[in-house]
């Protein structure tokens, strides 16, 4: 995925000279995601800029250059940070446009990393979609894949409102076909399994393991669950979800952030208003326990949703039965 | 001093007091809804200031922000129509009082977050820079946004860039009760320049001339290369933090004794003094510069109030931009 975001960076810096990169060590060093590399040997130091260690200037700069006009790209090392940025986000760059009463556009892209996986521990490994999805005024886009984050990519930098674009470190290194000429994914959900029985509804690195369960779940156990990646939270693509939640009757979601309050909750929400008279049974969320990200590597791997917790999962909304009333 | 320069800026000061007048009946008939925040007393550093502005110079504002709305050349009808929450407002009504932008002046938005307007300016001056542009950015804020961590990164990062903005903190004495002197050790806020390699100085913000021509120093620093400047203007808030502020942490005597620094009285000798100006002259300008603003009030009280259906419109735009992607050469 890395190699995938990068050529979309030279794609954009190419095409439109108003894009412009900020963020720390995204220059020479190529980011601490190491996504930005050649791109200040490419298109100079005036357009790919090392900031301090400065977060709130960093994506306040960032909406103070959109609302003049250009599209920048920010980088924020880890998601995490947006405690030492939360401002420019949630009183900047989301209100702006509203507050404004539409006249004042905020074209921005903060790029991040998420996630756990690779020891990086409380402060460095956090899923914090489901903040940034309650705001209203912020795109938040979470892709899967390599071939997704290329496409939602360019298209979250034509976006005219500002996007948080949301990458998953462990899946960095992931692989998949990606056409090297230029493509845009619209903000849509996608349908990566077809199935029947049952419907499981993710995002973000936990699409694979949703993959690798739905096919224990045919070849152990004969369910043929459906399983979609919902890609973008804001705006939510919802007819889809609905669609397969009415034709399976069950639903599970999963992501990696923990339980309480995140972005799963407000999937069983809205789907539930939808189909409730279609439900077989109760919708199940598999998450993480409401806990810090841990440290040590047993922990951690605790911590994160796995496979059997899917599986677990979708068996028992399986065998749920309603109780006579 | 220019006598026209002199008298534009006396005719900005006195249109900023009457609107800050009037916004203060609004608030006491419950015409309007919104804290007020007065600019009255502080007239001469918006005056100053955007007298050297073009409206491709941008600012970003504050809470405090009619003055250099008014300064910059915005439109007081729809000032007012923002204030009374009405759809000819400004923001449609969605922003009120806090939260003007208005972008054909170069008003790059008021904000209700203190400090919270730096790090844009620091953007838009970035954007300056990279386009090549000899425009420039004024940023303007109080002595309390200067304790935020927004002000101390943003000036760091504007030094390294050598940006084009200049940080105009105007230094009233109080973050609403707080005096300045509980707040910060120092004795000028313009030291904190030092710590960030730039230039910084201290001015009497209640001079418009002396205002004039230190931000004239300013412009000619910044659009030299050299980086971004700090200007503390000392002044006073004469009025509340808002309307009905009980003021219970100030005497009447330090209050009085401000108000005989009046920047528009002061202004106003100076033109008479110095420059000739008869006492007819003046009070026709301030004469016009009333009716100016109570006409505006007025028909701003005709407008409409905001579509329901209105509620939950302009939040995002869905257009996207026309880029042609290029692809990579092989």
């Amino acid at each position: 995925m890395r190699e995938a975001i990068n050529e979309a960076l030279h794609i954009a810096f190419n095409s439109d000279e108003n894009i412009f990169m900020i963020g720390e060590d995204i220059a020479t060093y190529g980011g601490q995601l190491r996504c930005s590399y050649g791109l200040v040997e490419r298109f100079g130091p005036e357009r790919v800029r090392d900031t301090p260690i400065s977060e709130m200037a960093i994506v306040g700069a960032g909406v103070g250059a959109a609302i003049a006009g250009k599209r920048p790209i920010v980088e924020l090392s880890y998601i995490d940070f947006l405690g030492s940025c939360f401002d420019q986000v949630l009183n900047q760059a989301a209100k702006i446009r509203y507050m404004y009463g539409g006249y004042v556009n905020v074209p921005l892209v903060i790029r991040t990393q998420c996630g756990a996986g690779l020891g990086n521990a409380a402060q460095h490994s956090q899923s914090l979609e489901a903040i940034l999805a309650h705001i209203p005024g912020i795109r938040v886009v979470i892709p899967s894949n390599a071939y997704d984050a290329k496409g939602l990519l360019l298209h979250a930098i034509r976006d005219n409102n500002p996007v948080v674009f949301i990458e998953h470190k462990a899946l960095y290194k992931k692989k998949c076909h990606v056409p090297e000429d230029p493509y845009e994914i619209d903000y849509t959900s996608d349908i990566k399994r077809k199935g029947d029985d049952v419907t499981i509804i993710t995002y973000s690195a936990m699409v694979d393991r949703s993959l690798q369960a739905a096919e224990q779940l045919n070849s152990e156990f004969g369910i043929d669950a459906e399983v979609i990646d919902v890609r973008v939270l804001e705006p939510l693509d919802l007819q889809p979800l609905i669609g397969s939640a009415q034709k399976t009757g069950r639903v599970v979601i999963v992501h990696e952030a923990c339980k309480k309050g995140g972005f799963g909750g407000e999937l069983a929400a809205q789907i539930q208003e939808h189909v409730f008279d279609r439900l077989k049974g109760p919708i199940l969320r598999v998450a993480a326990p409401d806990v810090p990200v841990p440290f040590a590597d047993n922990l951690e791997r605790q911590y994160v949703p796995d496979i059997s917790k899917i599986i677990e999962a979708v068996t028992e909304v399986m065998n749920f039965h309603r109780s006579e009333v | 001093m220019e006598k026209q320069t002199l008298i534009e800026m006396f005719r900005i000061m006195v249109r900023i007091r009457e609107f800050e007048s009037e916004a203060i009946e609004l608030a006491k008939r419950n015409e309007t809804r919104a804290a007020v925040h007065t600019y009255i007393g502080q007239e001469a550093i918006a005056a100053g200031v955007c007298a050297h502005m073009s409206n491709q110079d941008l600012i970003t504002s504050t809470h405090r922000g009619h003055g250099h709305c008014i300064a910059k050349g915005a439109d007081l009808e729809r000032m007012f129509g923002e204030l009374l929450g009405r759809d000819g407002g400004y923001c449609k009504g969605k922003g009120g009082s806090m939260h003007i932008a208005d972008l054909s002046t170069g008003n790059l938005g008021a904000n209700g977050i203190v400090g919270g307007g730096i790090p844009l300016a620091v953007g838009a001056a970035l954007s300056l820079k990279i386009s090549k542009s000899k425009n420039y950015v004024v940023s303007f804020f109080g002595d309390g946004a200067t304790n935020q961590g927004s002000f101390h990164e943003s000036l760091n990062l504007a030094s390294i860039w050598a940006l084009p903005v200049i940080f105009i903190c105007e230094n009233n004495e109080y973050a609403i009760s707080t005096n300045v002197s509980k707040s910060i050790n120092i004795e000028n806020i313009s030291e904190r320049a030092t710590a960030y390699g730039i230039l910084g100085k201290s001015v009497d913000g209640n001079n418009v001339v002396s205002v004039y021509d230190d931000m004239q120093m300013a412009v000619e620093h910044v659009q030299s290369g050299k980086g971004p400047v700090l200007l503390e203007m000392k002044t006073y808030r004469i009025k509340g933090h808002y309307f009905g502020d009980n003021q219970n942490y100030r005497t009447r005597e330090e209050v009085d004794l401000w108000k005989q620094k009046d920047p528009i009285n002061t202004c106003e000798t100076k033109l008479q003094n110095d420059y000739g100006l008869s006492s007819e002259i003046i009070s026709k300008i301030k004469k016009e510069e009333t009716k100016k603003v109570l006409d505006a009030s007025t028909r701003a009280k005709l407008m409409s109030e905001p579509e329901i259906d209105d509620l939950t419109e302009d939040l995002y735009d869905l257009s996207f931009h026309n880029i042609k992607w290029i692809s990579l050469q092989k």
